[in-house]
């Protein structure tokens, strides 16, 4: 039976702010005027003119002592270490990876920060170095964490545990790194019955929660069988109430994809892509959070 | 083609979720993705529609103008189309990027449209041999999501049907040179009739099966495609096959029916939205591009 939906289009509402926040943000856009103070110091996202600091980026004013500076929404992954990132091969070089992870650099991952198949601890050799490809190939997705940052900004990435490595059945989305909130472990296991990894740069990727726990081969043996129906399921909806949550600018953690995922269980998973079904949805999943933070 | 790159897990994922008619968001393989249609959206055009499907935008402009009729067919008026994918849509559109693919778009679309009932032509003559209406179609591919070819074709009809083309009478002088003179009222003008106008639909097979309106994901892992052109009342006016891989014929008709099906739905779900946006009239909010 082939389902075809047309409708016209709607004007965006603006924004309903629902609860008073503790401290208003002073959101700018690009030209806005921050301050007429010249005791300030300009940092990043503004510049001088007239006498006046503008704003040269649409975000949030940040102000530590004398330095102000603009911190942008809309914009590319700026990597800091520790953080958990998704990220796709792009090439494979001389003893190292480039990792495409939505940021201004692709990021490099160095053969020596991985772990190698069957769990040894060695130095690389010639022949770790040729069979480079047989481990991680250009397509391929990985977890990874962010060792340290070079000094043009490119991120140095590591898969030192077994929790990190090559991902394999799954689901990938890509979103804007500013909604992915910073929390202290990035994997979840959701009650659902679906995995997922929220990366810092964007990237979520959803899987099916594998039943064996122990994981002495690092991470680099996928799985290729089939993924159950009942699984399947499942992560089509987590996905689409990500994209939901996404497409109403909710800020992402297990708590909000959990609620979400819960408010969408009267509707096909299909519908909740539908627009009024997709606003719905949301404000139950913002009235439940704002229970939970009250 | 702005194409996505997947790990081989990735792709057995979507190929198994195909197989048991169970795509990544939810849809069956005959589902469309939710479109918006909307048409009138550029004023210096004679009719205009965009149209996003999913993740894929395209605006059509329809623009008239006077012009001689082609020698072999001296009482018809004629289409041109123009598709231009505009950078916006993928970096590597960047100037002559986007080339192949937008006269790869044109040639397809010269071949729907080439039957001789899509579109009335002889209501575009105006003078046998010497005066015609020539309707120049432009797409503008401003995002790439995916269905690039079924998004475009729903455009092109929105914007036909959209079209307002002003009506012209021929005087004659004495001296028996002709003169056109346009009517003074600017409302005063001919719709086209977009009954028999075809719209495409795209099939990639994917493992075993074959699935509509193909997100890009999912056009990464299919390795053929079938284009084909339906009318309103399920008739096919052409086929095309794109892609390396190849398709056996008894696949090649399974996916004509689910084509002429599904072309069928298409029609009838697209002629009721442009009723709808027609009889709310001037009252209609218009959202455009800032809305």
């Amino acid at each position: 039976m082939a389902a075809v939906t047309m409708r016209l289009p709607v004007p965006r509402k603006p924004a309903v702010v629902n609860a008073p926040r503790g401290s208003e943000k002073h959101l700018v856009a690009p030209g806005d005027t921050i301050t007429t103070d010249t005791g300030y110091m300009r940092g990043h996202g503004t510049y001088v003119e007239d006498d006046k600091l503008i704003a040269s980026v649409a975000g949030v004013v940040e102000r530590v002592n004398k330095l102000i500076c603009v911190r942008a929404l809309n914009t590319r992954y700026n990597g800091e270490v520790g953080d958990v990132v998704v990220g796709r091969i792009t090439e494979v070089q001389q003893k190292r990876w480039k990792v495409e992870t939505y940021s201004r650099l692709d990021s490099v991952l160095l053969l020596s920060s991985i772990n190698l198949p069957g769990g040894e601890l060695r130095r690389r050799s010639i022949e770790d170095e040729l069979a480079m490809r047989d481990c991680l190939q250009e397509g391929d997705l990985i977890s990874a964490e962010v060792q340290s940052v070079f000094t043009d900004g490119a991120l140095s990435l590591h898969t030192r545990s077994l929790k990190y490595g090559k991902l394999s059945q799954g689901v990938l989305i890509q979103v804007s790194p500013s909604l992915v909130k910073r929390q202290k472990t990035h994997f979840h296991d959701l009650p659902c019955g679906a995995s997922v990894i929220l990366g810092n740069n964007g990237y979520i990727w959803i899987y099916p929660t594998s039943e064996q726990r122990d994981e002495e081969t690092g991470g680099f043996i996928t799985n290729l069988e089939p993924v159950s129906m009942s699984d399947r399921e499942v992560i089509s909806r987590v996905r689409n109430c990500i994209v939901a949550l996404v497409t109403h600018k909710l800020m992402l953690f297990d708590t909000s994809v959990l609620y979400c995922y819960e408010a969408s269980l009267p509707h096909q998973i299909k519908d909740i892509l539908k627009p009024e079904v997709m606003e719905q949805i949301v404000l139950e999943t913002q009235h439940r959070l704002l229970d939970l933070e009250g | 083609m702005a194409a996505v790159v997947l790990s081989e897990p990735e792709k057995l994922y979507i190929v198994h979720g195909v197989q048991e008619d169970l795509r990544v968001d939810g849809r069956g393989c005959e589902d469309y993705r939710c479109a918006e249609v909307e048409t009138d959206v550029v004023s210096n055009t004679s009719g205009s529609a965009r149209v996003k499907l999913g993740n894929t935008d395209i605006l059509v402009g329809v623009k008239a103008e006077m012009g001689t009729p082609k020698i072999e067919k001296p009482d018809e008026g004629y289409l041109e189309f123009c598709v231009d994918c505009s950078a916006n849509a993928t970096p590597e559109f960047e100037g002559r990027g986007g080339e192949e693919l937008g006269t790869e778009i044109t040639s397809t679309f010269y071949t729907v449209f080439s039957s001789e009932n899509s579109v009335d032509l002889k209501s575009l003559c105006i003078n046998p041999r010497e005066h015609c209406w020539v309707l120049y179609v432009d797409v503008l591919l401003l995002v790439c999501g995916g269905n690039l070819f079924d998004a475009i074709s729903i455009a092109v009809k929105a914007a036909l049907f959209n079209t307002r083309i002003p009506k012209v009478r021929v005087l004659e002088d004495e001296e028996g040179s002709k003169e056109i003179e346009l009517s003074d009222d600017p409302y005063d003008c001919i719709r086209l009739n977009v009954e028999n106008v075809p719209l495409i639909v795209t099939l990639s097979k994917i493992g075993y099966r074959h699935v509509v309106d193909a997100t890009l994901e999912e056009e990464a892992c299919s390795l053929a495609s079938l284009l084909v052109s339906v009318t309103s009342k399920g008739a096919l006016t052409s086929i095309k096959k794109v892609g390396r891989g190849s398709l056996d014929p008894e696949s090649i008709f399974e996916m004509m029916e689910t084509g002429k099906k599904v072309g069928k739905a298409l029609h009838v779900a697209l002629q009721k939205i442009l009723d709808e946006e027609e009889s709310l009239g001037t009252s209609r909010q218009k959202v455009g591009f800032l809305g």
